[in-house]
């Protein structure tokens, strides 16, 4: 259904190998990409998307209308200056604006639906890596991503420590913690108890939007701090001077939450928000590489990840957090920081003050815009 | 690009700087704004990384293109494996430590060699300040009031000499200043303002 919004878009030339031991074929990759690449190819940049990201950092959303997500930091003489660098980045495997996901045709010509795998992180980042394959760049100079970019940035970093010379993670973490999966399965109960889900197969006719429409609303809540919230909302009420004595959206911060649950349902697909998601939950970059038994403490465990990395021969890395997020606090990035300290890497971590919680890498924030711009000189 | 260099080095930095060879691995424990790392990474081809404990100097030291963590040096240089580094490097931080013997117990466990500076409390001018004002001393030096200084501990020189004994750690070279200029050893506890240390655990013996 969404090939037709990607402007670029490739197909694997093999089956993807998935964890869970199945494989995807055909799969496609849907990207955009801004800035020349060089004779060299040695100044392309990766952005990995978040949850509901997509490849539309700094053009138009093909269905909102609005500017790319990732302009205020993506452009000519931006940051990350398109002038300078050659800016890739792909919709991942399990989205759905037009790579392969569950609401693409399976063999049989009809929606995959749940007939779709589950994925992991690792999948994701093993179609990214199709798709520079594809592209023949070698090493990046940079993979960038926030969130569950981060998350895939450091996948490809621990699985593919060749292609990144620079890997640059923000506001992320090396796993998914209890709350993490928790505020997930709401989202996905959410969805699943809507009677338009029908077991996934709603293709073709109404879709389970009020359930998508309260993951988002859930899911967005932890986006935010309550410094954030207060500020932009207190105990305000929307459109009136008292409160209704009814369950109308009497404060303005339910009417907020009420219109990113209903936009939301427009561009993204339900089925794709639990594919996502899961793959969010299964994330634990220590658990993957664990070896038997003799390492000890977390950050032994997860440094296990970073083995390729070892001795500054690997890359260089940077890690930003903010100080609300309560996602994905400081102390994750800190955990990782210190798993990449133990095998030697180049690292960089700061927690960044910031008031907007966990979407604070996406909003204004000067301190950043150096942070981002330094890191890839 | 390479990070900028910003012009001459204070003197217990120059001296570090000259004595760190290309290609060795460096650990700067309170690097600042990164202006020995810039120098090292730019000037002298060493693989140069740093911690910092305040957010601004590290965001600083990242737009200068240097690998600066941040993190408290009381605790976070538990993190590095044994030997990690060639040299680490501690100017003019240890008087802010929590235990500055402990400091320096890490700063010989995660690197083979370490420099440590500080500024020397037996100086004349404090000395002066303290036994014709009767007040805690408020010198170039040392520019802060008692009770907003982040110095907790302060030091002499003799009495950092009495550590070293005391833990067996080695001085490998030392160095002396007072307005820019060397001092010599014997008359350092109350003419040099800073000290600079390069010390090393007795490697036979560990």
């Amino acid at each position: 259904m969404a090939n037709a919004y990607a402007s670029q878009s490739f197909t694997l030339p093999a089956p993807l190998s998935l964890d869970n031991g199945e494989t995807l074929a055909s799969a496609q990759i849907a990207y955009e990409t801004y800035g020349e690449l060089n004779d060299e190819k040695s100044n392309a940049i990766l952005i990995c998307h978040a949850l509901t990201g997509d490849q539309y950092v700094a053009s138009d959303h093909p269905i909102t209308g609005k500017p790319g997500w990732w302009v205020r930091m993506v452009g000519p003489g931006k940051p990350i200056d398109t002038d300078r660098f050659h800016v890739i980045s792909a919709n991942v495997i399990g989205s759905c604006m037009g790579s392969t996901g569950p609401a693409s045709l399976a063999g049989d010509g009809k929606p995959y639906a749940m007939r779709f795998p589950v994925i992991t992180i690792r999948d994701m980042v093993r179609g990214l890596i199709g798709l520079l394959d594809g592209l023949d760049i070698g090493q990046l100079h940079t993979v960038i991503g926030g969130s569950m970019g981060g998350m895939q940035a450091l996948s490809l970093a621990a699985n593919f420590p060749t292609r990144a010379a620079r890997v640059l993670v923000l506001a992320s973490t090396a796993r998914h913690s209890a709350q993490n999966i928790a505020f997930h399965e709401v989202g996905r109960q959410a969805i699943m108890a809507d009677a338009n889900w029908l077991e996934g197969d709603y293709y073709g006719g109404d879709v389970p939007a009020s359930g998508l429409s309260v993951a988002r609303m859930a899911a967005h809540i932890t986006y935010l701090s309550e410094e954030g919230l207060t500020d932009k909302f207190g105990r305000r009420l929307q459109d009136r001077d008292s409160k209704s004595f009814g369950f109308d959206a009497d404060f303005q911060v339910e009417s907020y939450l009420r219109y990113q649950g209903t936009g939301f349902t427009q561009r993204f697909d339900a089925n794709s928000y639990l594919y996502i998601t899961r793959a969010m939950d299964y994330f634990d970059l220590a658990e993957e590489f664990a070896q038997s038994g003799n390492d000890t403490t977390e950050a032994a465990k997860l440094a296990n990840a970073f083995a390729g990395h070892a001795r500054g021969e690997g890359a260089r890395f940077c890690l930003v957090s903010f100080d609300t997020d309560w996602l994905y606090p400081t102390a994750e990035s800190r955990h990782i920081v210190h798993a990449l300290n133990a095998v030697g890497a180049p690292v960089s971590f700061v927690e960044l003050s910031a008031p907007y919680g966990h979407d604070s890498f996406l909003l204004d924030l000067p301190a950043l815009d150096r942070v981002v711009e330094g890191f890839l000189k | 690009m390479s990070p900028q260099n910003t012009g001459p080095l204070r003197p217990d930095l120059e001296v570090i700087a000259s004595h760190i060879a290309a290609g060795t691995r460096v650990l700067d424990v309170g690097c600042g704004d990164g202006t020995l790392l810039a120098e090292l990474q730019l000037r002298h081809g060493v693989d140069a990384r740093g911690m910092e404990i305040n957010a601004e100097r590290v965001e600083k030291c990242v737009a200068r293109g240097l690998s600066v963590m941040q993190g408290d040096a009381d605790h976070d240089l538990a993190q590095y494996p044994d030997k990690s580094f060639d040299y680490t490097i501690l100017s003019q931080t240890l008087q802010t430590a929590a235990r500055p013997d402990r400091m320096l117990d890490e700063l010989l466990r995660v690197g083979s060699r370490a420099f440590v500076s500080f500024p020397n409390f037996a100086h004349w001018s404090t000395r002066a300040a303290l036994m014709f004002g009767g007040r805690m001393p408020v010198t170039k030096a040392l520019p802060v009031n008692w009770y907003a200084t982040p110095n907790i501990h302060h030091v002499t020189i003799a009495d950092f000499c009495e550590l070293l004994r005391e833990k067996g750690v080695a001085v490998e070279k030392q160095w002396f200043f007072s307005g820019g200029q060397s001092v010599g050893a014997a008359t350092a506890n109350w003419r040099a303002e800073s000290a600079v240390f390069l010390l090393s655990r007795d490697l036979g013996r560990d």
